[in-house]
């Protein structure tokens, strides 16, 4: 008779299912989990640690680089935590650009979410179909920032610049016919905001046809529904927010509860779910999208009917302009301490909590009066979340916990910072 | 929000007044100061008291007070020899790797290690900051809080791994963000940034090996304090113009 022995399985961390870095180390009984040990930290970078050595505007960028499929969320905090503790407010029209931007970053997260949790699931297909509006999307950061994903686009006191008047379009080459090229450009001819409106536009049909390829898919309900099912009393005390909170059937959201930026005046709701499976988040998520769009196009129906500025004027923490930099020799002198020195942040310490798309983004900064932050520590939803992997996965099979990875939406830029 | 945090304080003054070593409010939140010996219970009613009702604990951070306050440039006087203001300063980002010599100085604060948790009230929708210095700077020990959030697990293993501070009741402190088998507590100010150790291919063993850093300490920008001067409002005209001039639209 042979001997009967519980198994240990290691799973990444180069597995393509793992979303990254991911080393679970799994105590199997046959094909079902014992107990999951997630092993993390390989892409730890100590992004809190090099920001304490850098003045507080050069941080942002670090921000970009945690998340990084939800990039200017993660400026946002840490950009809030800094205006709280300075005591200053950017103009209304910025408000309303990083609402819109959020929004956008949302949508971003939720599409790559939805490709990757289908694509490691079996659903082959719908990676495809998010990935063609994320390009959209990707195109609207590259338009307002330069980049396409490493924005630094919000700043202290306001974001970098105005929304451009027009959208880059393609060129005909030896590849491309002019033609083709023709069909492409033909929602880039306006501003911006006419290509976001376009996008709006189309996106709700979008979101139509990712749910007839998953919401009634009979393998898709098979793999996602009874799995890893968490309470709302344990999703409490495991620590989760957003998605995965909001899952197990409590309306908790930043955006309604404790309104920043200009969300107050923004008309959406909340979707909950009711069993805390992945299903009920895979439904929230989809919700999550059609609302987002509603903001959207609140947001581009607002910008449009009132320009302004986007930056305040306060030079002690934004840069001042060019033309004046050219004449006026205080500007100059502000222009030069900014870049060299940074500014002082008052001593004291501050937390900002954002509505992150994966949950509550949290930036507690303690400054002692210096141009660097004394402390930085960003609270990443995901840490959270992964940390309830061996709760959310013990006695199921082994490949449930690839649903569970997906429906944790596991980032590790942010996890391991 | 102010009044919300005030109301906050007030009822903590009032239910853990004797617990407490101190109640702050600024910028609309509210920090309190737990003594270690004390945390356990006052955890506890903070989670199952219907005034605070705080069920999720959002986070736990570790702080080392040893720099604070310290800065690297003299902004009050000018030096009479030479252009430079640079100050003898120990910031990570100067140590050289493994010197193991800093000065350390009694910090600012009462104790050079602190243990920050973050506190969040769906119930009421309120927020508590929770501050416990460790009594110790040589062996720093605070209660772990698992037992009353389950989510404390990793973040006090992520506050171990990076500052050393130990939690007492914690069932499993290992390390969880640096490398296996690292040695320190890299984010302690007297940790350099550097790092003591970098990894490289030796291609005679044939595999990845460990040897001290290349990188010399270099600060391209030195820390600078200038107190209460950021804002003053200088230019009043300017910054008044925060405002857009449109008026807001009634919807």
């Amino acid at each position: 008779m042979p001997e009967i022995r519980n198994f240990t399985l290691n799973f990444g961390p180069q597995h393509p299912a793992a979303h990254g870095v991911l080393r679970l180390v799994l105590e199997m009984d046959g094909e079902v989990i014992e107990r999951a040990d997630p092993h993390i930290g390989l892409l730890h970078r100590a992004t809190e640690k090099l920001a304490e050595s850098k003045p507080w505007n050069q941080s942002i960028g670090y921000m970009d680089r945690l998340d990084y499929v939800s990039m200017m969320c993660n400026e946002h905090g840490y950009v809030l935590a800094m205006e709280k503790l300075l005591g200053i407010t950017p103009p209304v029209r910025a408000q309303y650009i990083r609402v819109l931007f959020d929004e956008i970053t949302r949508i971003l997260n939720h599409l790559l979410w939805i490709g990757a949790h289908g694509l490691d699931v079996g659903a082959m297909t719908i990676f495809l179909y998010a990935f063609r509006e994320r390009e959209d999307l990707m195109d609207l950061y590259e338009a307002v920032s330069g980049t396409r994903m490493h924005a630094t686009y919000y700043r202290p006191g306001g974001v970098y610049r105005d929304l451009p008047d027009s959208m880059p379009k393609y060129e005909a080459s030896k590849w491309h016919s002019q033609k083709e090229v023709d069909k492409k450009n033909a929602n880039r001819q306006g501003s911006m905001l006419d290509f976001i409106e376009a996008f709006t536009d189309r996106f709700p049909g979008c979101v139509d046809d990712y749910e007839t390829l998953l919401t009634d898919n009979r393998i898709w309900k098979q793999r996602t529904v009874g799995i890893g099912v968490v309470s709302p009393e344990r999703a409490m005390q495991l620590g989760f927010t957003g998605p995965m909170l909001r899952g197990s059937g409590i309306e908790w959201d930043l955006r309604k509860k404790q309104p920043y930026e200009v969300y107050d005046r923004m008309d959406f709701d909340i979707p909950v779910g009711a069993t805390g499976d992945c299903y009920d988040r895979y439904l929230v998520r989809i919700e999550e999208m059609r609302q987002s769009n509603r903001i959207i196009r609140q947001c581009i129906d607002w910008l449009r009917r009132n320009p302004g500025p986007v930056m305040l004027e306060d030079y002690k923490v934004a840069p001042p302009r060019r033309e004046e930099m050219k004449a006026d020799m205080e500007a100059l002198i502000h222009h030069f301490k900014l870049f060299t020195e940074g500014f002082c942040v008052p001593e004291g310490e501050a937390y900002a909590a954002i509505e992150h798309p994966k949950g509550e983004f949290g930036v507690y900064i303690i400054s002692d009066g210096a141009n660097k932050p004394y402390r930085l520590k960003v609270r990443a939803p995901g840490f959270a979340h992964l940390s309830a992997m061996d709760e959310m996965v013990r006695g199921h099979m082994l490949a449930d916990v690839v649903a569970v990875i997906g429906t944790q939406d596991i980032v590790f830029g942010e996890i391991d910072r | 929000m102010s009044d919300t945090s005030t109301q906050l304080a007030e009822h903590l003054q009032d239910r853990l007044g004797e617990s407490l070593q101190d109640i702050t409010v600024a910028t609309g939140e509210v920090t309190i100061e737990v003594a270690p010996e004390n945390l356990i219970e006052v955890a506890t009613q903070l989670r199952d008291t219907k005034e605070f009702g705080f069920e999720i604990l959002l986070d736990v951070c570790g702080v080392d007070y040893l720099n604070y306050g310290k800065d690297e440039w003299a902004t009050e006087e000018t030096s009479g020899s030479g252009f430079s203001r640079g100050v003898e300063a120990q910031t990570a980002g100067r140590l050289r790797a493994v010197t193991g010599d800093l000065v350390v100085e009694q910090p600012r604060t009462p104790r050079r290690f602190a243990s920050v948790m973050h506190l969040l009230s769906i119930k009421n929708n309120q927020r508590l900051r929770v501050r416990i210095y460790a009594p110790d700077d040589g062996l720093p020990v605070i209660p772990s809080v698992i037992s009353v959030w389950s989510s404390a697990d990793w973040y006090e293993r992520e506050a171990f791994d990076l500052y050393g501070i130990l939690y007492a009741g914690h069932p499993d402190l290992r390390r969880l963000l640096t490398d296996y088998g690292f040695i320190g507590h890299p984010f302690r100010k007297d940790f350099p940034l550097s790092g003591n150790v970098e990894v490289i291919y030796d291609p005679e063993k044939q595999r990845v090996v460990y040897q001290p850093v290349s990188i010399e300490p270099r600060v391209l920008v030195p820390k600078v304090i200038r107190a209460a001067k950021v804002t003053e409002p200088e230019t009043v005209a300017a910054g008044a113009a925060a405002e857009p001039p449109v008026a807001e639209p009634a919807e």
